[in-house]
Parts: structure tokens; C-alpha cells; sequence
């Protein structure tokens, strides 16, 4: 699976909980919780669209490892 | 026959617009059944019927803006009311079943009255319910109604729906006028149109219309100036270790399937709602100038919306059921609450408000009650603190937990009380 295809799975996980931001435009390497205003119930719920997706299950002491989009695409590409 | 009325979804809610039916004339529903969507400030909200019965008539086509308390349909509830009727032996001292004037349904639970006094109560536009009759067997006499109407005590809004001339409701609802703000000079103290005209309206005169997020943030002035006008605040603060939380939530977390994850929130939430169990002072409702303490717990969630605003719907029976089930709840209705799907029972049931505004890292809140009810817990963040464990000074996440209190209701005494629970509760997570 390529970084792109990845990139794209990540993206429509995230709007699915965030539906809202959509059409926005945010900057990858930046937290994604101040980035898109995402609390914590956001992020399981992503964490948990991701292993739906993907079958990547993604522990919580490894929150801060997929803390910015970025972090995040490098994160599956390394366990799809 | 029953009257389904535009809700008030929120004290701040004076008209509605009725977005859309989810039934037909003739169709059967069932009390909690989903039988309309309405457009308010806080988004479009589903609406339950309270009814079991038949749809009889639809009175509001979608689209249309109708005042709060306005009839929208009427539900025929005759079917049941009768066979309840015939099943239910009559007292031999009951003065028999009065038939209510220009109706054909039978009218159980009024007060008795002659249909002369009925005529005069739809005349007046009093409702007879809640009025004390002097008459044999507590009949409702001429005399009770005309005191009823005369007295100055008596709202402008009877049962939930305003005296107020057609031809006013219009004016108010163009000018923006809150009738509910209203004394009405009119006979027993109905709205006239000069009532509304001399009132200061609450649209600025110019300018666009305004934005469903600016229509929000009014709506949510609205309630915030009415609790600060109306209710004597009081606070107390405490900070809680959460290490023991946390710790539980680490390890159960690490053995539950990711798609049974909790999150903190869901400990504060829970533990929150048993703290009120024994403390149901502060989970009550103020109405009619007292307050009425609920038995349930319903704790309304704050929830910020990314474009802007703020709802809290309630989350029902808080302090039951599992946690996973609990989590499951709140996460379908937050984001619920982001896509404008809530209920109009999750609208207005709320006992007590719960604000987290930890997740933005602040460390502690100082919020508003949410009228009518009277107290509020506001949560910061979860921060590693030097603490005092055993004598030694250690690192220790802790949450500053502060409670908001009605003075008429609760004293700061009650409030400590009420956050000590709430601590012993969390060093304890495993029993929530």
C-alpha cells in the first residue's frame, strides 16, 4: 500500500468524526488536536476507524506517535 | 385529544420552525416515537410525542416558524382514554365526567366544572388544570376563574402556552420579540399587539440575517444572562488526585478491544452522576420558584461544536448501566450533537451540566448553570502535580474539579460535600 492510498484512508477516518472538516486545509506536521480542535473521544474514535480500515490497531501509549497526520501516515505505513 | 406543541428546547427557546414531519394524518404512534424534526438555535432537533394514540390533524406545515407552545398536531388518545376510563371503577363520590367545552374527548384529569365556566376558562384562555375550585367536590366556580384570570400573579403563559392575540404572535415573531418577556395590559393579562410594539425587540434592526452559528451563540447569551440575572451562584473547588483513574483506565484499556476503549471523560462522567445519587439537591430543576429534585440522574454534556456554539443534551439514567455502555452513549451523542441529530428529550431532560474544558488544557473552569437547573461541575485539565502522597512529594496528575450552586437552593457547604463524594468515588474506579 502506498504512502498516498494510506494518506487518503487516514483522511476520510478523520472526517468521518469530523465531518466538519472536510473541505478545511491544515498543516500535516502539526498537532492534530490543536490543528482541528480533535479532543480525546475524537482521537479514539479515529484510532478506532483506522483499525476498522486498516486492521491497525494502534495502543494508547501510542497516542503520541500519530500526534500530527504526518506522525500518523508514518506510523500505519510501518504496520499495514 | 391530545396537543403536541412546538417544544421549548432550552429556556432561552421561544419559536421554532417545523422542519419537517416524520408522520402522516391517521398514523399510529407511541409516546417517545420521533414524529417531527425542528429547526432551533441549538440545530434541528428530532421531537418525541408524549402521546399514544393516532395522528388526528397536522396543524403546522414544514417550513413554517410557530412560537413555542404552539399546536402542532393533535393526537387522538381517545381510544385508550376510554377503555382507561371504562376499566377504571368511578369513585362513588366523584360528581361524574365532565365533557370539556368544544371538545369531543373526555376530559380526565381537569378539575370539575360546569360547561358555563369551561366556556368562560376558553374565553380567558385560563387553563382550568392546577386551579382550586371552592364549589361542592372542589368544582371550579365563575368566581375561582375570574379570580384566577384577575390575579396578578397570573403569567401570561398558562400551560405552556402564552395568552397572546394572533395578531400579536405575528408582530413578536417578525420583531423578534420574546413573548415569554412579556406583561400583557389585555384582558387577564393577554399579550396585545401594543404590548408587542412597545417592547424593545431582540434583532438588530439592520444588517444580514444572522448565521445559524450567531442565531447559537444568541441563544446561548440568552440563558447565560437569564442564570446571571436570576440565580446567586456560589462556588467551591477542589483538586483531585486521578493517578489511581488513570492507572485503572491504562490497564483496562490494554485488555479491551480498541473498539471498547474509554476515555477519562467517561470516569468523571459516571462518577459524577453517583456522587448526585447521594446528593440530590444539586440535581434538580428549578420551576415555579422552588426546586424539584429528580430522582433520575440526566447529566447534560457540554459540547463545544467546531464551527462555533455549544449544546449540552443530556445523557439519561447516567449513573446506570456499564461503563462500555455508558461510553457508547456519550459517544453517540456527542457526535450526534456535532451533526445536529439530537432529541428533543436529550434537549430539555438534562438534571445537571458536566463542562470538561481540560482537553484545551486549562486548569480550571468557573461555569455558568444552565437554567432551570441549578448546579453545574466544571472540569480542567488533568496535570502532573508535586503532591503529597505519604508524606513524600510526588508528581501526580490531578484535576481541579469546581462546582457551581444555586444560593436558593444549595449552600457552599453541600457543594464541598458533593466534590468530596465525587473524589472517593475516583480512587475507586473500579466499582464505577
Amino acid at each position: 500500500m502506498t504512502s498516498d492510498e494510506i494518506r487518503a484512508i487516514l483522511l476520510k477516518c478523520l472526517t468521518d468524526v469530523a465531518p466538519d472538516i472536510a473541505d478545511e486545509e491544515f498543516a500535516e506536521d502539526a498537532d492534530l488536536r490543536d490543528e482541528l480542535d480533535l479532543d480525546s473521544m475524537d482521537i479514539l474514535r479515529w484510532v478506532q476507524g483506522i483499525h476498522k480500515a486498516l486492521g491497525v490497531e494502534i495502543p494508547e501509549e501510542d497516542y503520541g506517535k500519530i500526534a500530527s497526520f504526518e506522525d500518523a501516515i508514518s506510523y500505519v505505513a510501518a504496520r499495514v | 385529544m391530545a396537543e403536541f406543541v412546538m417544544p421549548s428546547l432550552g429556556a432561552d427557546m421561544t419559536a421554532g420552525v417545523l422542519a419537517a414531519w416524520r408522520v402522516a394524518v391517521g398514523d399510529r404512534v407511541s409516546q417517545g416515537d420521533i414524529i417531527a424534526e425542528v429547526e432551533t438555535d441549538k440545530g434541528l432537533i428530532e421531537v418525541e410525542v408524549f402521546e399514544t394514540g393516532r395522528v388526528e390533524r397536522l396543524l403546522v406545515r414544514e417550513g413554517e416558524k410557530v412560537p413555542v407552545g404552539t399546536v402542532l398536531a393533535e393526537i387522538d388518545t381517545a381510544t385508550v382514554a376510554v377503555s382507561e376510563a371504562v376499566s377504571a371503577p368511578v369513585p362513588a363520590s366523584a360528581p361524574g365526567l365532565i365533557l370539556s367545552a368544544g371538545s369531543s374527548g373526555v376530559d380526565l384529569d381537569g378539575p370539575v366544572a360546569s360547561p358555563a365556566v369551561r366556556r368562560r376558562a376558553h374565553e380567558l384562555d385560563v387553563s382550568l388544570r392546577g386551579v382550586q375550585g371552592s364549589g361542592e367536590h372542589g368544582r371550579v366556580t365563575l368566581h375561582d376563574l375570574e379570580g384566577v384570570a384577575r390575579s396578578s400573579a397570573a403569567p401570561a403563559i398558562v400551560g405552556g402556552r402564552a395568552r397572546i392575540s394572533p395578531y400579536a404572535r405575528r408582530i413578536a415573531l417578525e420583531r423578534g420579540i420574546d413573548i415569554t418577556e412579556l406583561r400583557g395590559t389585555g384582558p387577564a393579562g393577554a399579550i396585545q399587539a401594543r404590548d408587542v410594539l412597545s417592547a424593545k425587540s431582540s434583532v438588530p434592526e439592520v444588517g444580514k440575517p444572522a448565521s445559524p452559528a450567531e442565531r447559537m451563540q444568541r441563544a446561548i447569551a440568552a440563558a447565560m444572562t437569564r442564570a446571571n440575572d436570576e440565580i446567586p451562584h456560589y462556588y467551591v473547588e477542589h483538586s483531585i488526585d486521578m493517578g489511581s483513574a488513570l492507572a485503572w483506565l491504562r490497564e483496562t484499556n490494554a485488555s479491551l478491544n480498541v473498539t471498547e476503549r474509554l476515555v477519562s471523560g467517561v470516569l468523571v462522567l459516571r462518577a459524577v452522576a453517583r456522587a448526585l445519587r447521594k446528593h440530590k439537591t444539586l440535581n434538580a430543576i428549578w420551576q415555579d420558584g422552588k426546586s424539584v429534585p429528580s430522582e433520575e440522574v440526566h447529566v447534560g454534556l457540554a459540547v463545544s461544536l467546531r464551527g462555533g456554539g455549544l449544546v449540552a443534551p443530556a445523557l439519561r439514567n447516567t449513573d446506570e448501566g456499564s461503563l462500555t455502555d455508558l461510553m457508547a452513549r456519550m459517544t453517540d451523542l456527542v457526535s450526534r450533537a456535532r451533526s445536529g441529530a439530537l432529541r428533543s428529550s436529550e434537549i430539555t431532560s438534562a438534571t445537571i451540566t458536566l463542562t470538561s474544558l481540560g482537553e484545551r488544557g486549562v486548569e480550571s473552569v468557573t461555569p455558568i448553570i444552565f437554567p432551570p437547573q441549578v448546579a453545574i461541575v466544571g472540569c480542567g485539565a488533568t496535570l502532573e502535580r508535586p503532591w503529597v502522597v505519604d508524606g513524600q512529594v510526588v508528581p501526580r496528575p490531578v484535576m481541579r474539579v469546581t462546582l457551581g450552586g444555586d444560593h436558593r437552593v444549595s449552600n457552599g457547604h453541600r457543594g464541598a460535600r458533593f466534590l468530596s463524594a465525587l473524589d472517593r468515588l475516583l480512587q475507586e474506579p473500579e466499582k464505577l
